[in-house]
């Protein structure tokens, strides 16, 4: 996907919750593409012009299989303690 | 592999800049088409919707700069901007650039060289392998020995060396060596070569492999000694064989006898010995041949050999001493020279050997000069200690007059951090370029200063690669005066407060004092240590002063030595004395020569011998050392060495007369309480035997002997007429007013008229001086050269900084004027603030001189490191120095027309 479809999708998917904005967007893929985790090509779009398209590594896929995980224990975490709160 | 794509990619990020960054350009237009695209389908108009979409991503430029921030060759590349933006501000002020870097260049070059030779004197281990284990055998405390001593290093005998080479335990193989001078010339002038005595194991010990032919083994010195071969160094091959392929086997003259060449000794090893290079190296067992009458292999208390061998694996320092203090008592025992009595055999037996670690190869240069060294090593740092301090004033001042610009920097988004950066970029540069021509001047000033220590005689050789500690040392301190002198420039400039920066548009009226301490702090380091410098130089030119002008009891200049070795005529003793006066008559008989006399012993040369006398004094017999010389008639006349009380020596005196002898005044004093010594009676001891009576006929004045420094010895002075085995060289001492070129060459054919075998050498005598004075001379140049730089630096620091202040209170002083303050009160004003920082350097400077001259307490001549004079003639000059530095900003501030100082505001 391009830049702007991923920036659409995170929108559209947390329906709203977190628009990314590109100075946050755009650096994060430089970081992660230098870490191997995505690689970038250059495609031509669905109305025909060029856009840059970041597609998810293997390295990439087991990195967010891992971070979600933790993410899954550490909100699950959360979720307990708030419960527990109320 | 993360690692490596990340290299990649920055260098990607370096090396196609453009294309990245078009790529970018292109994504983020994209990214904008589409956003504009999605919200027109969600039925906004055109224009709205690029408005729209044009907020949301914020300014390109800035997401441009994030995505960049994100990788680590932005770091590089904004380093890369700095040094290049440092660059252009330097080129815009000349001035300050070249002066800058030349300060640090002086100051870095001097160290540099300094260290330089220091590492090559003291620190590097000797070019063999596994220099580490290399030890010295030696005796650990001997004092009073005697003897004849005939080497640099006269530190064991050869019968000790038999005994501790086949006692000894601790170390896995040991040699002995000493250093000496040969003569190769077969005939006529004399060729003088370094020569090294070494035992059959040096070169196998050291571990070195030939370049040509064989080295030494044991096989070459046996006792037999039937076909000694000779090493010669690499450089004395290519000297004087033109790097020879068929050097081996060729026969080389020394000292008369043949010797064939056994092979070439490796391009790195110049010896053990660091500081000299070998030429020739010759087998212990040659030496009788070689010495012939004055050989002292066999004698007992022949010292000239220094021992040396590896440490065997395991064993300790302590743990070797140990050993050989234990097999102490049977090595001297075994070598205890016949013809000692018996106070002088106890304290022989009395010797311990011990162990010394020699990795460093043995120097007597190191003894001489390390301390000078490590002092002028100090004495650089402070130098460059003050190029910094003027450097981060001068800095000071551009941050200052930059404050706006910085503070417009802050507020528009800069970091503090990225400020600090630019600004230390910059005194990056300059430290780099004042490293880089400060390499340059070391590789000139090293010369220099190996140039200085070395002699006619013993040319100094040292190795001057450049090597790791030498690159450390120099981009060490490289590095500390960039951090001293850009770094706190930097933080100062960069803390402002923007907002406050941009509103004060013009100066205010008084300069407040806190931005300004930091510069004052600066100056009065800097005078403090520049009157450190100033007491040094000074302390060093009043020494050598004292030492070029002191009564040396004798005149220096327009005396010639003349050597002479007869061994080539093969005279009978019998006729020696009458061969070396009818040499003696002629050389007097030359036009132009005032006087011309025989001299067992010259003045300075180092070379000297002593006896035990028994002096008669009023029926009483008093036993103590006197120095000896041989000499002929006209020897003080020759040195206008005035005879205070009796004759001196002549015709009379021959060897069927009465033994007579000329003290001197020392002598007189020691022995006849100060008495006229004419008339009274001596004897001589010399081993265990009493020589007949010997009447005093002179008393000579005092002279010195041995060196400049030293206190008048006893002396007393024999007849070479009266001398029972004349030797077979000669020592004639010419006093003439005559051009020393032309009279060297009358005197050459003279001599040749005489024989044709006559090898000879001439030596002025104010060059020996000179020598003598080496060390001195180099620490009064060297301190002067620097107390001089450090008066200029800190001169221009005190003006900066005075200079600076008027312009900062231009305005202040306007009103001054108005209100009616006159130009004397202004003056007096500027002077005034000038005046306080002065004082205290000079203060702050005295109290750290007194601290650190007595470092200087050993090298000094004549005074003390408190020298009250070179105080007060250091702190006169550096005040007559900040006087002119500080008179011209007042005269200049005095001078100010009130009218045009108001309006500036």
């Amino acid at each position: 996907m391009h830049g702007y479809g991923i920036a659409m999708r995170i929108e559209q998917i947390s329906k709203g919750v977190f628009q990314v904005n590109p100075g946050s967007l755009f650096p994060a893929f430089r970081r992660l593409e230098r870490a191997g985790w995505l690689k970038s090509e250059w495609r031509d779009t669905a109305n025909n012009r060029r856009a840059k398209y970041y597609v998810l590594q293997a390295l990439g896929r087991k990195q967010l299989k891992g971070e979600t995980r933790e993410w899954a224990r550490q909100a699950a975490a959360i979720a307990r303690i708030l419960e527990a709160e109320s | 592999m993360s690692l490596l794509r990340n290299l990649a990619g920055g260098l990607r990020g370096l090396f196609f800049k453009q294309q990245v960054e078009r790529e970018m350009d292109e994504e983020l237009r994209g990214y904008l088409d589409a956003a504009v695209n999605e919200k027109i389908r969600r039925g906004i108009n055109r224009e709205q919707a690029v408005r729209a979409a044009r907020i949301e991503m914020g300014g390109a430029e800035s997401v441009k700069q994030r995505v960049r921030a994100a990788s680590w060759e932005s770091l590089v590349e904004t380093l890369w901007q700095d040094l290049r933006f440092g660059l252009r501000l330097l080129r815009f002020s000349p001035a300050f650039a070249a002066a800058a870097i030349l300060s640090l260049a002086l100051g870095i070059g001097a160290n540099t060289a300094i260290f330089q030779l220091l590492d090559a004197i003291r620190l590097r281990a000797l070019p063999v392998k596994n220099a580490q284990e290399l030890t010295e055998v030696r005796i650990a405390e001997r004092n009073g020995a005697t003897g004849a001593f005939v080497s640099r290093y006269p530190n064991l005998t050869n019968p000790m060396w038999s005994q501790i080479r086949t006692q000894q335990q601790a170390l896995s193989g040991v040699f002995a060596w000493g250093p000496t001078s040969f003569n190769i010339s077969p005939g006529g002038p004399v060729h003088p070569v370094q020569g090294l005595w070494v035992s059959g194991e040096f070169f196998g010990v050291l571990g070195l492999v030939p370049e040509r032919g064989r080295l030494l083994s044991p096989e070459d010195d046996r006792a037999e000694c039937a076909a000694p071969g000779v090493v010669v160094s690499h450089a004395f091959w290519q000297r004087e064989y033109g790097g020879d392929e068929f050097i081996v086997g060729r026969k080389i003259t020394i000292e008369k006898h043949p010797f064939a060449v056994a092979g070439v000794a490796p391009a790195s090893f110049y010896g053990v010995e660091v500081g000299r290079n070998f030429d020739v190296a010759v087998p212990l067992c040659a030496e009788p041949t070689i010495r012939s009458e004055f050989s002292v292999l066999n004698r007992r208390d022949g010292w000239w050999l220094t021992v040396m061998g590896r440490l065997k694996p395991g064993w300790t320092m302590e743990k070797a001493s140990a050993h050989l203090r234990a097999i102490s008592p049977a090595v001297f025992e075994a070598t205890l020279p016949t013809e000692f009595d018996a106070g002088d055999a106890k304290h022989f037996l009395g010797y311990k050997l011990g162990a010394f670690p020699a990795g460093t190869g043995i120097s007597g240069l190191r003894e001489t000069y390390e301390d000078p060294l490590w002092l002028l090593l100090g004495l650089g740092a402070l130098v460059l200690l003050i190029a910094s301090a003027n450097l981060a004033n001068l800095m000071l001042a551009r941050a200052s007059a930059r404050e706006r610009e910085m503070g417009m920097r802050m507020a528009v988004g800069a970091t503090r951090g990225r400020l600090i950066r630019q600004l230390l970029a910059e005194s990056l540069l300059l430290g780099l370029a004042g490293a880089l021509l400060g390499a340059q001047l070391a590789h000139g000033l090293t010369r220099l200063l190996v140039a200085s220590i070395s002699t006619d005689s013993a040319p100094l050789f040292v190795d001057l690669a450049m090597d790791w500690r030498m690159l450390g040392f120099t981009s060490g301190i490289t590095m500390l005066t960039c951090v001293l002198f850009g770094l706190a420039p930097a933080l100062r400039a960069t803390r402002v407060s923007p907002g406050a920066v941009l509103k004060s548009s013009g100066r205010s009226a008084t300069s407040g004092r806190a931005r300004f301490g930091l510069r004052r702090v600066l100056v009065v380091s800097q005078i403090a240590m520049s009157l450190m410098l100033v007491v040094g130089a000074i302390l060093f030119a009043r020494s050598l002063q004292k030492l070029a002008t002191l009564d040396a009891g004798f005149t220096q200049n327009g005396v010639l030595e003349l050597d002479l070795d007869l061994t080539a005529l093969h005279l009978p003793v019998d006729r020696r004395a009458e061969f070396k006066g009818l040499v003696l008559r002629r050389v007097r008989a030359i036009p132009g020569v005032e006087s011309a006399a025989e001299a067992g012993i010259v003045p300075l040369s180092g070379n000297g011998m002593n006896r035990q006398v028994l002096v008669d004094r009023a029926g009483r017999v008093i036993e103590g050392k006197s120095e000896l010389n041989e000499i002929s008639p006209k020897y003080f006349a020759t040195w206008h060495t005035p005879i205070l009380a009796g004759r001196d020596f002549d015709d009379r005196d021959t060897l069927t007369s009465p033994k007579v002898t000329i003290v001197n005044e020392s002598f007189a004093r020691k022995y006849l309480a100060g008495a006229n010594p004419v008339g009274a009676t001596l004897r001589v001891k010399s081993e265990r035997k009493e020589t007949g009576l010997f009447q005093i006929v002179g008393l000579a004045k005092n002279a010195k002997l041995y060196d400049l420094r030293e206190e008048y010895l006893p002396t007393m002075f024999m007849p070479v007429t009266q001398k029972e085995h004349p030797e077979q060289d000669e020592t004639i001492l010419i006093r003439s007013q005559a051009s020393l070129f032309g009279l060297i060459s009358v005197l050459k054919s003279t001599v040749q008229q005489i024989n044709r075998g006559i090898d000879m050498d001439f030596t002025p005598f104010d060059r020996m001086v000179e020598v003598s004075l080496q060390r001195d001379r180099l620490m009064a140049h060297l301190s002067g050269f620097f107390g001089l730089l450090a008066v200029l630096l800190a001169t221009v620091g005190l003006y900066g900084v005075i200079a600076y202040m008027v312009e900062r209170r231009t305005s202040e002083i306007g009103i001054r004027m108005a209100l009616g303050a006159d130009r004397a009160s202004i003056v007096h004003l500027v002077l005034r603030e000038a005046s306080v920082l002065l004082g205290l350097g000079l203060l702050i400077g005295m109290a750290l001189s007194l601290a650190g001259s007595r470092v200087a307490a050993t090298m000094l001549f004549g005074l003390k490191p408190t020298d009250f004079v070179t105080y007060v003639l250091a702190v006169a000059s550096l005040s007559a120095f900040a006087a002119l530095a500080s008179f011209l900003p007042a005269r200049r501030a005095s001078r100010l027309d009130p009218m045009v100082a108001l309006r500036n505001e």
